[in-house]
């Protein structure tokens, strides 16, 4: 006793993407940018990033262009829906592993 | 120092020598002259800590599990409906680990209503994960508080300390006021194993899943299973600990005892009354008048319950004819818990032996119903003739 930490007698993780473990396979959707409308994307400049302070995977980067690790995404959606541009659309994961079968 | 006072102050004056961070508490009948005690102090500026006022149990221990998990020392205290509107909380402090101690002081749960005593509330309690420990006088419940700070902040599970209600929270009794100083000694201040910090954020007690699975920092992390057979296995292993309370309390403070059972006359005994709390020492009087019967009786408290000692125990009952479990409290629908728990004990370390005692099940004081010690005295007379029914037997029901 007292030799294993409190982390390992607990659930308990340091905040970040991946928290709840990697998505695997089960994702149905996942967020595709248009930069053409992305606002940070059109202005060159730090702005916005609505996408990155919704996002509650933490998974969206604050950059130019925003890049969403998919490792973790959950597909949920909430960028898209906050989006104020309408930049990012939800594009279902078959489309994808159709490509992926080609390749 | 020997002071006389009722057992919900010592039990005050207890949280007050350890110096405990946060109270949060809701009032309620029997223990509210002790949060009442407690909050005195808080106000005055004769105990440094933060009292938060909740509106409800459930908030209680809510703030408990707050400041537990930043990092203080935290205390709360309730009674029976209140103990059950913390249920849901409760079972989140032992999963998250939390040292917080918790006085219930014992009482009657409804329906029908009833302010009175009995230990359904804490039975009713037992399988959440705390340890529970119950105290038969004053100096019990004072000392029991210090020591259980130290134990549940040394394997990181809280405590229960049980008292009767009104027969121990509201009787005035003489008992050795522990020195500032001498607690100081015993009980070093709080040193987390993690605490939250807004300059480290961390997520706590997270969703696990069936399974382990890699965590951020990329370590295999626990699944649920993992992180509650730990708490099973250091419950267990907690009973070493509280051995090892009990030879550091003896040390600095000159009193101690078996910390798990407090045996009297059982020696010799070839039947032996077991119970939790005051009913026991009420059971010393009724031992002593049938011992000038010639009859070979002895009286065994259990003081830890949870994790159970069933070593000791089965040891202490070890050749003995009958076992008399006297109970305050059963599992609806079978018979008393701690008979269960006796019988499962027995049968574990005696079975094969080829000398189980009989267990005889006596329920009373239901809701306060008062126990008269000739009433008490004649069921154990009878219970020593022989097992009286395999089901549990009702002392002072008026049907």
């Amino acid at each position: 006793m007292g030799t294993r930490n409190y982390r390992r007698k607990t659930s308990h993780s340091e905040h970040g993407p991946g928290d709840g473990g990697r998505t695997g396979s089960w994702r149905v959707e996942r967020p595709v940018f248009d930069q053409s409308l992305c606002i940070p994307c059109k202005r060159n400049k730090e702005t916005c990033f609505i996408c990155w302070l919704f996002c509650p995977e933490t998974v969206i980067s604050r950059t130019i262009p925003p890049k969403v690790d998919l490792e973790y995404c959950k597909g949920c959606g909430i960028c898209a829906e906050e989006c104020p541009t309408k930049a990012i659309t939800m594009v279902d994961e078959a489309k994808f592993s159709e490509e992926e079968d080609k390749e | 120092m020997h002071i006389i006072e009722n057992g919900n102050v010592a039990a005050a004056l207890g949280v007050k020598l350890c110096r405990a961070n946060v109270i949060a508490a809701y009032p309620i009948t029997p223990q509210t002259p002790l949060t009442e005690r407690l909050s005195e102090y808080v106000e005055s500026g004769e105990m440094k800590a933060e009292y938060i006022p909740v509106e409800s149990e459930h908030s209680a221990m809510a703030v408990c599990i707050a400041a537990s998990s930043a990092g203080a020392r935290a205390f709360t205290a309730t009674s029976a409906n209140g103990l059950l509107y913390m249920h849901e909380q409760i079972q989140w402090a032992s999963g998250a680990r939390l040292p917080i101690v918790m006085c219930v002081v014992n009482r009657a749960v409804g329906a029908p209503w009833n302010v009175w005593n009995d230990q359904q509330d804490s039975i009713s309690q037992r399988d959440i994960g705390w340890i529970q420990i119950y105290c038969s006088d004053h100096q019990q419940i004072i000392d029991t508080v210090i020591k259980a700070f130290w134990i549940a902040e040394k394997v990181s599970i809280p405590i229960m300390v049980c008292y009767d209600g009104y027969i121990l929270s509201h009787t005035y009794m003489p008992f050795d006021l522990p020195g500032q100083e001498e607690v100081d000694a015993f009980l070093p201040p709080f040193k987390p194993e993690y605490a939250l910090n807004p300059e480290t954020p961390a997520n706590l007690n997270t969703v696990t899943l069936p399974d382990v699975r890699l965590d951020v920092q990329g370590e295999l992390a626990h699944g649920y299973m993992e992180i509650r057979y730990l708490l099973q296995e250091e419950l267990r292993t907690t009973l070493n600990v509280a051995a090892e309370a009990e030879k550091r309390f003896a040390e600095i403070f000159g009193r101690g005892s078996d910390p798990y059972i407090e045996p009297y006359r059982c020696d010799d005994a070839d039947y032996v009354a077991v119970g939790l709390g005051s009913i026991t020492y009420q059971l010393r009087v009724c031992v002593d008048a049938l011992r000038k019967e010639g009859i070979k009786v002895g009286v065994m408290g259990v003081r830890f319950y949870r994790p159970f000692p069933d070593a000791a125990i089965a040891n202490a009952l070890k050749g003995k004819k009958g076992v008399i479990v006297f109970e305050k409290a059963l599992s609806y629908g079978y018979e008393g818990a701690l008979a269960s728990d006796l019988k499962s004990a027995l049968y574990e370390h005696l079975a094969g032996s080829g000398v189980l005692p009989f267990v005889q099940n006596f329920i009373l004081g239901i809701g306060g119903r008062e126990i008269r010690t000739d009433d008490l005295t004649q069921a154990l007379r009878t219970a020593t003739q022989g097992r009286v029914s395999t089901e549990p037997t009702w002392i002072g029901l008026k049907l």
